[in-house]
Formats: structure tokens, sequence, C-alpha cells
């Protein structure tokens, strides 16, 4: 097979597994923070505790977002040398920043906040709990810069074939970083939250009716009640942002294939490159123009004005159509559970039972909307700079091949073992209730406040 | 040479980047060496092997990140084909720290009849991570050869790093454990340190010959006489460390720390003489680090940021490894 698609394809599965444990690790370890201050303003053990259940979650995702992530700084050279030959001057600083501010920060921290409880005084493991949590959105803040200017390139000059910068402001404040950011943090906390009630449920399911429990349930439930609506919001916000700077996008997005007013909201269609035109479509009329430029005669940009220079519709049509419908269902589920807690104090077993599998639900849109991203930004690897295929290393596809296979079948194996270790850990807890042991407070250590203090 | 700005800054970030390298080889290189001891160790020991390293590891391996960082930020050429060149070896790497990584966390999370396993997958992922590092020092030593001759030589060079990091791995346990743990770990140092310098000395024999351009850097007068203490040192602490080794663990734990830091100061040595063999060179024989470089304004945005934060990593790094200084206990949660 061709080296380009299957080095795509092996860069595609890193990525995508690796986003997994970021997108737990951004907002889990504010949660956690939450739990911890919560527990030091009321001296209730049970935020400790749901701390404690939720902090192995955190060091297990951390350490497979470590390692799955070191895998991708070394397939920059080792698959896409051009990549760094042709944008490395601008690319180089936003990693470097990355490394220097972030990474150091999360790892040496993170030893003390997960081990260091009766080694260090409460308020540096507090201190040391904001440090990788601030260390993990660091990181999350580079790494969306470098990918926005990817998409929406800024800031640059081109000399002898080579990008180099020219306003470094303008680079890291490229066109669609904001609204990326936001849409990828609130991403972030909607993953967790999703998994805390997700995981809670099942606890709830199995008869788990401690203080911990509700409290993690009622954290996820009513965080992703909240966090929905604005991320919605957010996510057209966005999408107006990418009509204006990569409309061939949007034109994909909505399997639009010719420029025109009154332009139709496809709800299911099967797009068809090679006869242009959509098979079993089913549209509402003039949606797409209400949604894009509120006046049901506005013009929607169509493919016929991108020949050959736009992304493949199929996918990226159908991933956004899947990150919007995942994004519909937890606004219905978080709003039901939160009506639920909050009149009845309880939750109605079939909802119980649809939470447990939506605890993946962050998972499924955050990767449905960065393949809706990355996908349509081909055929370039950077907007108008350089292109995916001009990027590729001179590896030979047997070694790509054999490679890929090998990582696709570690990346299940690992994802059946951390999903494992998760109902484990759930179901432990569940059976350990309120009496679950409660090692730096009950043995009194040096600095450890006693309860209420 | 005139020492402006466009020739300073490609020689400033290869001393950074030969520093990260250098600081990854010695703190990576006591923890990988802890997951190869696995395979002497026995299930009880595990569990304290582990506690000695808990807190550290994740910081150790940002090390590396750093080291390719740099390598790709301030030298895209050369990453480009040095990665290229590396590509099987370094997939190898990758799955290795990838499987020690996770199964760090992983043993410690699983219900209990599952640990067993995963300790195996630490121990693998070891292995396979230090034979590939070495195998790509090797590798590059030769120039980027990968025929028969530098397959063979490769081979060679990881299991002389495979049983330098065993060594380093031991002379931590010494710094980190006491009773019947220490006892056999300063066993274990004996033995690994024998192949440690074997390995070494095979590298330094066989680097000048590998390459004329280097030979005649070696073995011209004066150079040969600056470059002379590098050996020289290098033997006096092996054979030193060794003699050490039947005297430890000392009465009231005197001098624990002492192996570790020998070991230490030989990675420097050998590593010092590396970077003057290659020096200008970042792909051997290829391209001068002033070829690979980024441009200058790039480079100079890097180092600003650097100067600031890279001596509070530094300050912190310290700092954590203080919150857990002393002998290891079991790790928990808490």
């Amino acid at each position: 097979m061709d080296p380009l698609i299957l080095s795509r394809i092996q860069f595609g599965a890193n990525i995508s597994f690796h986003i997994l444990f970021p997108s737990i690790t951004i907002a889990l370890g504010w949660v956690l923070l939450f739990f911890k201050l919560r527990y030091n303003a009321t001296g209730d053990s049970a935020w400790m505790r749901a701390y404690f259940t939720w902090v192995k979650v955190f060091a297990l995702s951390f350490a497979m977002g470590v390692v799955s992530g070191v895998t991708m700084s070394f397939q920059f050279g080792t698959n896409w040398p051009g990549y760094m030959e042709k944008v490395g001057n601008i690319a180089g600083p936003l990693l470097a920043y990355e490394i220097l501010t972030a990474f150091f920060l999360e790892a040496a921290f993170l030893g003390i906040m997960l081990f260091g409880f009766r080694r260090v005084s409460n308020r540096i493991h507090t201190l040391a709990t904001v440090l990788v949590a601030g260390g993990t959105t660091v990181s999350a803040f580079w790494i969306i810069v470098l990918n926005s200017w990817m998409q929406t390139p800024a800031g640059f000059e081109m000399r002898d074939g080579v990008a180099h910068a020219v306003d470094w402001w303008a680079i890291v404040f490229n066109p669609s970083m904001p609204y990326r950011l936001v849409h990828m943090l609130l991403a972030s906390g909607l993953t967790v939250s999703f998994l805390i009630a997700g995981l809670s449920a099942l606890r709830y399911l199995y008869g788990d009716r401690s203080e911990s429990m509700w409290k993690a349930l009622r954290t996820g439930v009513f965080t992703a009640a909240i966090l929905i609506p604005i991320q919605i919001f957010a996510g057209d916000q966005h999408g107006l942002n990418t009509l204006e700077h990569q409309p061939q996008k949007i034109a994909a997005m909505e399997a639009n294939w010719n420029t025109g007013p009154n332009v139709p909201l496809v709800l299911f269609a099967l797009p068809d490159e090679a006869a242009k035109e959509n098979k079993f479509e089913l549209a509402i009329p003039d949606g797409a123009s209400l949604i894009l430029r509120h006046s049901s005669s506005g013009v929607v940009p169509g493919l016929n004005d991108y020949p050959g220079n736009h992304p493949p519709v199929f996918p990226v049509f159908w991933s956004f159509r899947i990150m919007v419908g995942t994004g519909i269902l937890m606004l219905i589920v978080s709003w039901s559970a939160a009506f639920f807690l909050k009149r009845h104090h309880s939750l109605p077993k079939p909802l119980a039972l649809l939470m447990v599998p939506m605890a993946l639900s962050g998972w499924l849109a955050t990767l449905a909307g960065w393949y809706t991203t990355e996908i349509g930004r081909q055929p370039w690897l950077v907007t108008g700079v350089l292109k995916t295929a001009d990027a590729v290393g001179p590896v030979a596809g047997s070694h790509v091949a054999l490679t890929l296979a090998i990582y696709l079948v570690l990346y299940v194996l690992l994802l059946i073992a951390y999903l494992g270790v998760l109902v484990h850990l759930a179901l432990k807890a569940a059976k350990d209730g309120d009496a679950s042991p409660l090692p730096g407070v009950m043995n009194a250590a040096l600095s450890q406040p006693a309860a209420g203090e | 040479m005139t020492y402006d700005w466009p020739t300073l800054l490609p020689l400033i970030f290869a001393g950074l980047m030969g520093l990260a390298i250098l600081i990854y080889v010695i703190l990576d290189g006591f923890d990988l060496g802890i997951g190869i001891l696995f395979s002497v160790a026995e299930d009880a020991e595990q569990d304290t092997m582990i506690a000695a390293i808990g807190p550290f590891w994740d910081a150790n391996e940002t090390w590396l990140v750093l080291a390719v960082g740099l390598l790709l930020v301030a030298f895209p050429l050369a990453h480009g084909t040095i990665l290229t060149a590396l590509y099987i070896p370094v997939f190898l790497l990758l799955l290795g720290l990838i499987l020690r990584g996770v199964a760090f966390d992983f043993r410690a999370k699983v219900p209990a009849g599952k640990k067993h396993r995963w300790n195996r997958i630490f121990l693998i992922g070891s292995v396979i991570a230090s034979l590939a590092q070495g195998y790509m020092l090797g590798v590059y030593v030769l120039g980027l050869d990968v025929g028969f001759g530098g397959i063979a030589f490769g081979a060679l060079v990881a299991l002389c790093l495979a049983a330098a990091y065993a060594a380093m791995g031991a002379a931590w346990l010494i710094y980190k454990t006491e009773g019947e743990l220490q006892k056999k770990a300063v066993r274990w140092l004996r033995t690994a340190l024998v192949l440690a310098a074997l390995g070494m000395a095979a590298v330094s024999l066989a680097t000048p010959f590998a390459s004329p351009r280097i030979f005649d850097k070696w073995f011209v007068w004066p150079e040969m006489l600056y470059l002379s203490p590098l050996p020289i040192l290098s033997a006096v602490l092996f054979a030193w460390l060794w003699r050490q080794t039947f005297h430890l663990p000392k009465p009231d734990d005197r001098g624990a720390l002492t192996p570790f830091l020998t070991l230490a100061a030989i990675f420097a040595l050998g590593f010092a003489g590396l970077a003057w063999s290659f020096y200008p060179f970042v792909v051997p024989d290829r391209l001068t680090i002033w070829q690979a470089a980024s441009a200058p304004e790039s480079l100079a945005i890097i180092l600003a940021g650097t100067v600031v934060v890279l001596p509070i990593i530094i300050f912190y790094s310290f700092y954590a490894y203080r919150v857990f200084g002393g002998k290891a206990t079991d790790l928990t949660y808490d």
C-alpha cells in the first residue's frame, strides 16, 4: 500500500488514541482540585474518598497520555519530515514552549499530587494539584495554538520555500485559535463529567448509596448539564469562524455541492463524490442558510467553488453529524438526570442504565469533532502552505504497514485494559462504600488537617 | 570563526540538547535499569523497587521529550534524517516505553491476580526500550550505517547499554532501599558493572575506526593529550566502584548515594567523549549543526523561554526529589 495513506492512518490512529487521555486529564485535574477544596472547606471525608477514587483514574489516564504523546513527538520525524522542514520555524518554538512550560510542571508535581499527601503540608499538596491541573491546561493551550495555526496560518512569510515567523502575537492568536481552544476545553469538561456521572451511575446500579458516590454523581451530572448548552453555543461560534476562514470545510460538512442561497440542512445522506450529489437525502429546507447566515436566502459556499481543493466529503459530513448527534443526546441525558437528582434525589433505573454507556460519549464526540476539523483541512497539512502528500517521509510502505498493525493491536489491548480498570475501580468503590479506608486521615499524619479544620 | 548570533545559537542549542540527553540517560537510566532488574527480583521485592521510582519516572521521561523536542525544533533537518533512518528501532523504543509506562500504573490498579502479568510487561518494556536506545546509539556512531556490520555493532552496544542501565538501577536501589534487597542490589551492581565497562571500552575502540574523520581527531598530537583524561578517569572510576562493591552497604548506610553518583560521572565522561568525536556534526559526516539548524529568530525566541524556564524546572525537580528523599516505603495514593 501507499506509504502516504498508511502514514496518515498511522498518525491518525496514534493521535486518536492519544487525545482520549488528555481529554480526561485536562478537566479531571480541576475536578480533583474541586474535591480537594470542598474537603478543605467542609472537612467531610466523603469528598476525600471521591478524590482518592478519581485520582487513580487521573494517574492511569496521565500515564497513557504521556506514553502516547512521546510516540507522537517521534512520529513528526519518522513519518512527516517535510512538516518540520517547511514550517519548523513556527511549529518548533510552539512545541518547545509546550514542553518547557507544561510537561515538566505536570510531571514533577504529579508525583507529589499522587504520593505526597503525607510527605508535604496540605497546602503544598493543594498547590501541587493546582500546578498539575494548570500544566495540563497550558499544554492544551500550546498544542491548540499549533493546530489552529495549521488550520488558519497567520503572522509568517515564506522565504526560499520555508516559513519564517514575522509576528508571534499573530501566530499565537491566529483567527481560529480562541474558538478551537474554548471548544476543546469544554469538550474535556464534558468528557470528564460524563465519565464521572456514568461510573457513579454504575455504582448506583450496584446499590451503592454512599456519600462519596452521591458527591461524585452530583458533580458529574450538574457539571455536564451546565457545560453542554455552553458547548453548543461555542460550537456554533466555532462553525461560523470556520465559514469565514475555511469555507471549503463547511461545504464538506454540509455536503453542499453548489454555492447558492436557500441551502437545506441535510440530516441524512450518502454523499457521492464521483457523481457530486447526495443519495437518500433527508433535509430541512433552507436550514443551512438559516444556521450559517441567519437568513433563508443566505448564500452558503458549495464544493463546486473548490475543485480538487476540498476535503473528502463523506467522512467530514458524517463525523460532524456524529458529533452533533452525540451532543444532543448529552443535552437530553444530563438535563433529565439533573432534573431527577434535584426533584427526587434519585435516578430512575433506565436513566442510570443509559448513563453507564454515556460515560464514553465525550470520547465519541471529541474524536468525531477532531475528525471533522482535521480531515476537513485536507488536502492541506498547513492550509495553503504545505500539502499532506508533500510532507511524508521516504520510509518503505511495508515498514509503515508493519508498525501500524502492531500499534493497532497494542492500542486495542490497552483500551480494553484501561476500561477494565475503570469498571474495576468503580465496582470496588461501590463495594467499599463509605467504609473504604482513608489512609491520610486515618494515620493522622504530620501535617494532615483534622476533619473540619 | 566569528561569534555572531547565527553562529552561536546552533552551538548553544547543540549544548542544550546534549545536556537534555545526558540528564535523560542518567535519570531514566536508573528507572529503566530497575525494570531490567525485575528479571532477577522476587515478587515481594518488586513492590519496593517500584516504590523507589514511582514518583520520578514521569519527570525522568520528560527529559527524553525535551531532547527529541530540541532536535525537532532546533535541527529540523537532522530530526527527519536520523529518525527516518532509524524507523524500526525508534518504533521498538516507543513500544517499550508505552508498555512499561502503562504497566507502572496498571500493576497497582488491576485485581491482585493480574498484577503478575503487568510486572512481566514492565520488565519486557524496559528491556526493549533499553536495547533499542543502545542499538540506535551504535548505528548512529557508525554514521547511520545499517549494513551487516552496523547491525552487529548496534546489537553489541544495545546489550552494553542495557547492562549500564541495570548498573544504574542497582546503584539507585542501594540508595533507596535497605536490608536484604540492598545487599542484593550490591551484587547486581557488581555483575552489571563488568558488562557496562566492557561495552564502554568496545564503543570507544570502535568509534575511531568507524570513521576516518574521528580517527584523525583522536590520534593527533596534542589533541590526544587533551582527550586522554576521559578514558583514564573513566577506567579509574570503574575500578574504584568495583572495589567499593565489596564494602557496601556500609554501617549506618554511609555513602549509599556514591555508587549512583559515580556511575553518573562515568556516563558524563563517556558522553563528553562522544560529543567531542562528533562535533560539529549532528548527522555524522553529513550535516553540521549549522546546516541543520532552524532560523536564528526562531531559535532566539526558544532560547529566551529556555533561559527563564529551565532553571525553574531544575529547581522544582530537585524539590520533588527531596520530597521523596530517604528510603522507599510502599507507595499509597495519599
